[in-house]
């Protein structure tokens, strides 16, 4: 197991020392400067900004700025950011738990419904029921995040009154956060009804991220199991007199799971991009809206180190995936 | 099911009464949508009205004060000033007894006096000020000004007197001290955070005289304020300021539907129609401080021909632009400043609308086949919320007199950038929202010979007009200086280096319980004097 987790981690290194010139080289193909963008219609003469440009150090050949970043990150510091002037890291950490919050919820919530579901549709395959989640899957996968989060919060929330708005927590509610997590930090605080305000406000975020990988998931899980569900060893084990709860979730789920749990782990890249979309409407304190205000203002340090990270943390989870293969099947780290 | 959703219904509106009833029974709290996270809480350091909204407009005062919904300038933390003869001498005699916040960092040990003035400009005209480069020192809209070309010197003449002297005589300099940049900062806190070692927290939690002070700020997400109980002009009618920021205007408006804010900015325009109608929400409106326009490049043929830029002017339908564009809500320039500013000259006929006089006037001047570029603007201003559209009818407008226009854009940055250039090909879209009430601001900015290559897009320097601007410049007497203006208007009609196209309307819903709150002329927000029912 040690030798198969050193490969997949002599795959990770390389790709990571590649992220950081894309996200260094992406950036300043951008048309424009953040120098000009800080003055906007007011404009700057040519001297003020090339005064700028150096103050930042942007006047340096690519390469020389390059190496530099590189130094930089290799004693660990992401830089600061060109507008707000933090820390990138500080930044990246203050915003980031949100997002894992919301992300985890929206993947619980695709998980809990897309698996069953697929399982059902595969096991009653050409049935009403089957059609349902297929057509349903199909819907989710194709809806506009930013149309389907205004349809939610229009109906939910204006219309029904059930769910608040947007945000993480209710104003009424006032701590300092100590983990970033509003579920936990809510119940630290002790507050009464801050916990439940938190739960409400996650809701309708929550099911607009994991409506695609919910679709992504249950089509994914009803064509393994479809075919794991035509094998020899599927027909021996019913042949053998298994009942069909001990043949599905015995023999057919386990080796249906591989395909699954490697689409769930391509869902982490999905759930980071469509929390760009999801923060904006929600008003929610994550990176994914923070990424984006960062490249409209071409906040180099920002865009770079926060791709950086990110990328960091999809290749951890997909490191961690090719982990659980060969935890799940053995085969799978002896042939790899 | 039906059960199921019942019992979520009642969860739900428990919770939500629970908590509006604990609104009910706590301090007055006012909650506004903004539509972003500021840059940083210093003023002096940043541009975007998001910024200044959250900082200088509740956390500062600045020397002179624009009166709370004008753009009439008045005493702020000087009392009254004085200015020389030759006008190159302000003397202002500050506000005694006036206190700063006092939060975890920082307790005052004194009044503010004339240090914290001399402090806040030196910090950002003195290159050798200790804390010039601390939050990178950029400090543009000081730059902007010209400030660091028109001050020579501040000189601190007592603990209460303070004096500015300028290099040139500078009409609108107190209008200028009235902006955000120019919010006062504490000295005292200055020092004590450079003595420990951490200067950089004086611009990340604000320390500042306004009637809020900061409580807590949680990045994209709440700003909360508090009234200043020692505020000089009167503590402020609400308890608590909470900035809920909220980037979509669709989500605004459902927050403030909702009840979770009072008061939204920058509606969506296809919005406005319901909030009227809304009997829980008040929709104000108020002609913005800004003006659209396409400015002609005057150094290129044939735009550097008066009569063919009036020609092409008479083929515009603006109305046509107010209805598509601006969906109704913005009105037809025709001047380059707008008709809230002082020296609005009222009296100028606007080029009338006629493809016809329009294509035989290009005739005669043996323009044809003329094919022009018309630059499209890639982000939305108030000043033009659809510049592609705009184009396109101008497209459309100007193929009626035979003109055949292209539509070019670029990302906004290198539009600013090539925009600027004096052999830029085709006519510029563009506008411009006012920083401080004076037609100074507009009109030298956009319009005067020093801009050429630069913020003057038309690249148009002509004389007659340029001397008006400079005299009045260095005229104290408002009266003279309405009338330098209003003969400059005369002649930019005549010579027509832009096409004006429109002012819009600024549109700000509030809740019904909300009392007093004035749209800022300057498009800002400020929340002093507003209470709630």
């Amino acid at each position: 197991m040690f030798v198969y987790f050193l490969k997949k981690l002599s795959v990770v290194l390389p790709t990571f020392l590649g992220v950081t010139l894309v996200a260094f080289v992406f950036i300043r193909m951008l048309p424009g400067d953040p120098v000009m963008l800080m003055a906007g219609e007011r404009g700057m003469s040519e001297e003020r900004h090339t005064e700028l440009m150096a103050r930042f150090g942007f006047d340096k050949p690519i390469i020389v700025q390059y190496g530099l970043y590189l130094k930089q990150l290799a004693s660990g510091d992401f830089g600061t950011s060109i507008i707000t002037k933090q820390p990138i890291l500080k930044e990246f950490s203050t915003l980031f738990p949100a997002t894992v919050e919301l992300s985890i919820c929206a993947m619980f919530l695709a998980i809990f419904f897309g698996l069953p579901a697929g399982m059902i549709a595969a096991t009653k395959r050409g049935s009403t029921f089957d059609h349902t989640v297929m057509t349903g899957a199909l819907a989710g996968y194709s809806m506009p995040i930013f149309w389907w989060g205004l349809l939610l919060i229009i109906f939910f929330s204006g219309i029904l009154g059930w769910t608040p708005v947007s945000g993480r927590i209710s104003l009424l509610y006032y701590f300092e956060p100590v983990t970033g997590f509003m579920l936990i930090d809510s119940l630290l605080s002790g507050q009464e009804g801050a916990f439940t305000s938190a739960v409400s406000h996650l809701i309708l975020p929550a099911i607009v991220l994991g409506t695609i990988p919910l679709a992504v998931i249950a089509r994914q899980t009803r064509s393994a199991m479809l075919e794991v569900l035509s094998e020899d060893y599927v027909r021996t084990a019913k042949a053998k007199g298994l009942g069909p709860k001990r043949v599905i979730g015995l023999h057919a789920l386990r080796n249906a799971l591989i395909p699954v749990i490697t689409v769930i782990g391509l869902q982490v890249g999905v759930l980071f991009a469509g929390a760009i979309l999801t923060e904006t409407i929600f008003s929610w304190p994550g990176i994914g809206k923070w990424m984006v205000d960062s490249i409209f203002r071409r906040d180099y340090p920002a865009v770079q180190g926060g791709l950086l990270l990110i990328a960091a943390i999809v290749m951890l989870v997909n490191l961690a995936v090719d982990l659980l293969y060969g935890l799940i099947n053995p085969q799978i780290r002896h042939t790899d | 099911m039906r059960k199921t959703k019942n019992l979520i219904a009642a969860f739900c509106g428990a919770t939500m009464l629970m908590a509006s009833m604990n609104a009910g029974a706590a301090s007055k709290t006012l909650v506004f949508c903004s539509e972003g996270s500021p840059e940083g809480f210093n003023p002096s350091l940043y541009t975007a009205g998001t910024t200044f909204d959250a900082s200088s407009r509740q956390l500062f005062d600045k020397l002179a004060m624009f009166k709370r919904g004008t753009t009439e300038i008045g005493p702020g933390l000087a009392e009254k000033w004085d200015v020389s003869a030759d006008g190159k001498e302000y003397t202002f005699y500050l506000r005694k007894g006036v206190k700063f916040h006092t939060t975890k960092e920082f307790t005052p040990t004194r009044d503010f006096n004339a240090d914290d003035v001399v402090f806040t400009f030196m910090r950002q005209f003195d290159k050798k000020n200790p804390y010039h480069m601390i939050g990178g020192g950029g400090y543009e809209y000081f730059n902007s000004m010209s400030m660091p070309e028109l001050i020579k010197d501040i000189v601190k003449v007592d603990d209460y007197t303070v004096k500015f002297i300028l290099n040139r005589p500078e009409a609108p300099f107190i209008a200028n001290l009235g902006m955000d940049f120019a919010s006062i900062q504490s000295k005292e806190y200055a020092d004590n955070m450079l003595k420990a070692g951490t200067p950089n927290v004086v611009d990340l939690k604000p320390v500042g005289t306004g009637p809020f002070q900061l409580v807590a700020y949680q990045k994209d997400a709440v700003i909360r304020y508090k009234a200043n109980p020692d505020y000089w002009a009167g503590k402020a009618a609400i308890d608590n300021l909470v900035f809920a920021i909220t980037p979509d205007a669709s989500v605004r408006y459902q927050k403030l539907k909702a009840g979770e804010c009072h008061i939204m900015p920058y509606p969506n325009p296809a919005d406005l129609e319901a909030m009227a109608k809304d009997p829980d929400i008040n929709l104000l409106k108020q002609e913005g401080l800004n003006v659209g326009y396409m400015a002609y490049n005057t150094l290129v043929k044939p735009f550097d021909n008066v009569k063919v830029r009036k020609a092409l002017n008479m083929a515009i339908n603006k109305q046509a632009i107010i209805d598509a564009v601006f969906q109704g809500a913005g009105k037809v320039a025709k001047n380059p400043i707008p008709p809230t500013i002082w020296s609005y000259n009222d009296a100028i006929v606007d080029d009338p609308y006629d493809p016809a006089a329009a294509k035989k006037a290009l005739e005669d001047l043996g323009v044809k086949n003329l094919k022009m570029k018309i630059w499209a603007m890639p982000v939305q201003r108030p000043y033009n919320p659809n510049a592609r559209r705009m184009a396109e009818l101008l497209q459309a407008d100007f193929a009626k007199v035979g003109v055949e226009v292209e539509i070019v854009s670029y990302e906004w940055g290198e539009y600013l950038k090539r925009s600027k250039d004096k052999n830029r090909d085709g006519a510029v879209l563009l506008g411009w929202t006012g920083d401080n009430g004076d037609p100074d601001n507009f009109l030298a900015v956009l319009l005067g010979c020093d801009g050429v290559g630069s913020a003057n897009r038309a690249q148009w320097c002509y004389k007659p007009f340029d001397d008006l601007l400079k005299k009045a410049k260095i005229v104290s007497d408002p009266a003279e200086r309405t009338k330098l203006y209003e003969k400059a208007q005369v002649i930019f009609k005549e010579q027509a280096p832009w096409a004006t196209i429109a002012h819009s309307m600024v549109f700000q819903p509030v809740r019904k319980e909300v009392v007093d709150f004035k749209i800022g002329p300057f498009g800002g927000n400020s929340f002093y004097g507003v209470d709630l029912k």
